[in-house]
């Protein structure tokens, strides 16, 4: 399994994590796990974003003598080390034991856990049911909460072996759950593919 | 198929139950008239589609459409933002309680819960409800869509009397003539079949002018034809038992009633046939008709104050009736005696009227003849009930164009009328054939037992047809989308429900092999009864 970061920031919603190596943050929509002693915490990456370790300290342009990107980063070596990626993301759910649960688990994330890629098999019983949805469709995302559902939808249905039927189930469950928000449902409905 | 088709979301017993539709399930494979069952909590409930609609759950798409030509944006919008639903009426609850499983189904009396499943009915369901052929059950079509039979219970069918409406050329023809051959093999009755066009006795067409095999054709034994018109019979090459003829003297005032309209007579005319007849004697036809324009006459018009232009008027009507040529002054044999006897014998009688397809002809002759075997089995039936004697056979009299016997005005005076109304107190029911229901007399029709109706689309007669029946608007909606052949609605006491069934096929050599082996097959079980009973 793909260890792709470790927690920095947690909370009951969700968690930010850092990369180890730059650049190298999750696809937005993919799904991810870290632990709580026996809990397993799954959340979906909403957000991810690279910059300079200080806050206070901008990046400046360095690449004016320079004849590609990649002669940048060879010429300042430093540069990977001050700069780094982190990405977020939103609890959808839990597993205790061998139960899967598609709601918040009693605590959050704690900082400094691993957290892991789920590779396809995990991603297809996890979507087997689609009740995390409503999860995604209630969160106030920094990131257009129609963009995060459709990924993440999109990136599932690669792991199942028909993905369209898979695409079909849940672009139901979208329009109960937006029954009332035809524009935005037809909108995340025309992402899905 | 038993597959779901979707959960009862609303309704009401009187409206009958509104289905959502489960989304891979498309309106287009629906159908009015299709059965289905509803798993309740407690009961399992038989219904009928009789309406299916579209709805969205948002106004807002049916203003601004989804790209439905996209097949992914279709697919997950069919059965949840945009469903169909089945208008669904429950007729009868099968299995589940106590009284159903002992007594077959019941009524409905209540409605099935909220969300319970509903399914195509199987075929099984289906035979439960109308039950499989049998020594009582005569098949007599399929439901639509399925393969099943639906059979009618013709002892009991012919306890009351029956109807088979239907606009001309909608299979009313066919259909009588497989209730009539049921009839020959699965009930105690015998028919009395007044045939106006000489289509049940020998030979018919179809609409497509194939000739058409006919009731003595296929039970020789059991069927004798009777003629008006030898001549015409003769040129048809059918094969005759008895050719009917009518003495001027069997002719009653009470039949002369019933032609007042079509001879156009006065009410003084009617009047004054009684007192001739009071007068005249048996005879009063033939002597009114011959009376002289002398003084003679003048006096005893005068004495019976009959006025002269009713007088005319009456003697022009009864010159129509002598014209006819069956009509003689002396018959060489009683008809009506004759007809009693096949009957006893248990042979069915086909009349048939060959050229004299005339209302006049048709009217005088089924009311005279029906009017004196009625009574005939009147006073038998009366015998019966006193001295413990033999009940005589049931009759079912078959007549056509109904509604002019039966229309408000006359059915109070007619046989028919009388017939209707009696129902089976004296063994005797009809059978009435009729394009416009909505012309025979109320009282008439509510009396009528199981009614069979092929396309209507007058307002009026579908209102008439369907008057008293629970749930009539769905069946309304119902029975307005027949299709114009081989289709029928069936409702009344036969059945336990209406049931839409596509007609038995009749007609094809295969189709008569099919109508002779269950009969043969009733014969069979006859012999075998009788070796069992007697050892």
């Amino acid at each position: 399994m793909e260890r792709v970061g470790e927690i920095i920031e947690a909370s009951t919603a969700g968690f930010v994590a850092q990369c180890y190596e730059l650049y190298c943050s999750p696809p937005l929509g993919s799904l991810v796990r870290t632990r709580d002693g026996e809990v397993e915490l799954y959340g979906i990456v909403y957000h991810a974003a690279t910059g300079s370790l200080e806050p206070g300290r901008r990046p400046i342009a360095r690449g004016k003598d320079e004849a590609s990107e990649e002669e940048i980063y060879r010429s300042s070596p430093q540069l990977a080390k001050l700069l780094i990626s982190e990405f977020s993301a939103l609890v959808v759910g839990h597993k205790t034991g061998d139960a899967l649960h598609h709601y918040l688990p009693p605590n959050p994330a704690r900082i400094h856990a691993f957290v892991y890629q789920c590779p396809p098999d995990e991603v297809r019983e996890f979507s087997r049911s689609l009740a995390f949805l409503t999860i995604l469709a209630n969160a106030h995302l920094p990131v257009s909460t129609d963009e995060v559902i459709a990924a993440a939808l999109r990136r599932m249905g690669q792991a199942h072996d028909d993905p369209h039927s898979f695409l079909v189930a849940a672009g139901k469950e979208l329009s109960l759950l937006f029954s009332g928000q035809f524009n935005q449902l037809k909108s995340i409905l025309g992402r899905l593919k | 198929m038993t597959d779901r088709l979707g959960i009862v979301v609303a309704g009401s017993l009187e409206k009958g139950v509104e289905v959502r539709l489960d989304g891979p399930v498309s309106v287009e494979d629906m159908a009015v008239g299709r059965y289905v069952t509803i798993e309740g909590r407690k009961q399992r409930f038989f219904g009928m589609i009789t309406d299916i609609s579209l709805g969205v759950t948002d106004e807002r798409l049916t203003l601004t459409p989804p790209d439905v030509s996209d097949p992914f944006v279709a697919e997950v919008f069919a059965g949840t933002s945009a469903y169909g639903t089945l208008h669904v009426l429950p007729m009868l609850t099968i299995g589940g309680d106590a009284a159903t499983l002992i007594e077959g189904p019941q009524p409905v009396k209540t409605v099935p819960a909220h969300f319970s499943p509903v399914k195509e009915a199987s075929q099984r369901d289906v035979e439960l409800v109308f039950g499989s052929e049998d020594e009582r059950r005569f098949y007599v079509g399929t439901p639509l869509d399925m393969e099943t039979k639906i059979c009618l219970d013709l002892p009991e069918l012919v306890k009351r009397s029956n109807g088979i409406f239907g606009k001309s050329g909608t299979g009313k023809t066919f259909l009588t003539r497989l209730l009539l051959v049921g009839m020959l093999q699965k009930s105690a009755a015998v028919n009395l079949i007044f045939d106006m066009h000489n289509e049940y006795g020998w030979a018919g067409t179809s609409e497509g002018g194939r000739p058409v095999k006919a009731l003595k054709q296929l039970f020789p034994s059991k069927v004798a034809v009777f003629t008006l018109d030898e001549e015409s019979s003769r040129r048809r090459k059918v094969s005759t038992d008895f050719a009917v003829r009518i003495g001027y003297d069997e002719i009653e005032p009470e039949d002369m009633v019933l032609l007042r309209q079509t001879l156009n007579l006065t009410e003084q005319a009617v009047e004054a046939i009684y007192q001739l007849r009071r007068r005249l004697g048996k005879n009063w036809l033939e002597q009114a008709s011959d009376m002289p324009d002398s003084e003679e006459t003048g006096e005893l018009l005068k004495e019976l104050s009959i006025h002269e232009a009713t007088f005319q008027n009456l003697r022009r009507g009864l010159a129509t009736i002598r014209r006819l040529p069956f009509i003689q002054s002396q018959a060489p044999d009683n008809a009506v005696r004759r007809i009693l006897e096949y009957l006893d014998r248990g042979i069915n009688v086909v009349l048939e009227f060959g050229r004299y397809t005339d209302i006049t002809a048709y009217i005088l002759v089924a009311n005279l003849l029906t009017r004196r075997i009625h009574a005939q089995y009147r006073e038998r039936m009366e015998k019966a009930l006193g001295e413990d004697a033999a009940k005589p056979t049931p009759l079912v009299i078959t007549i056509e164009e109904a509604h002019r016997f039966l229309n408000p005005e006359l059915a109070s005076q007619t046989i028919f009328g009388t017939i209707a109304r009696e129902m089976r107190k004296y063994n005797v029911t009809l059978l009435v054939i009729d394009q416009r229901p909505s012309g025979i007399d109320t009282e008439v029709m509510s009396q009528v037992g199981t009614k069979i109706t092929c396309l209507l689309d007058n307002e009026r007669d579908i209102d008439s047809v369907l008057a008293g029946v629970s749930g009539k608007n769905a069946l309304k909606s119902v029975l307005a989308r027949l299709e114009s052949k081989q289709q029928a609605l069936i409702f009344g006491h036969a059945v336990p429900m209406p049931v839409v069934i596509r007609t038995r096929e009749y007609g094809s050599p295969q189709s008569y092999k099919e109508l002779l082996a269950t009969g043969r097959g009733g014969e069979r079980q006859a012999e075998k009864d009788i070796e069992e009973l007697w050892g």
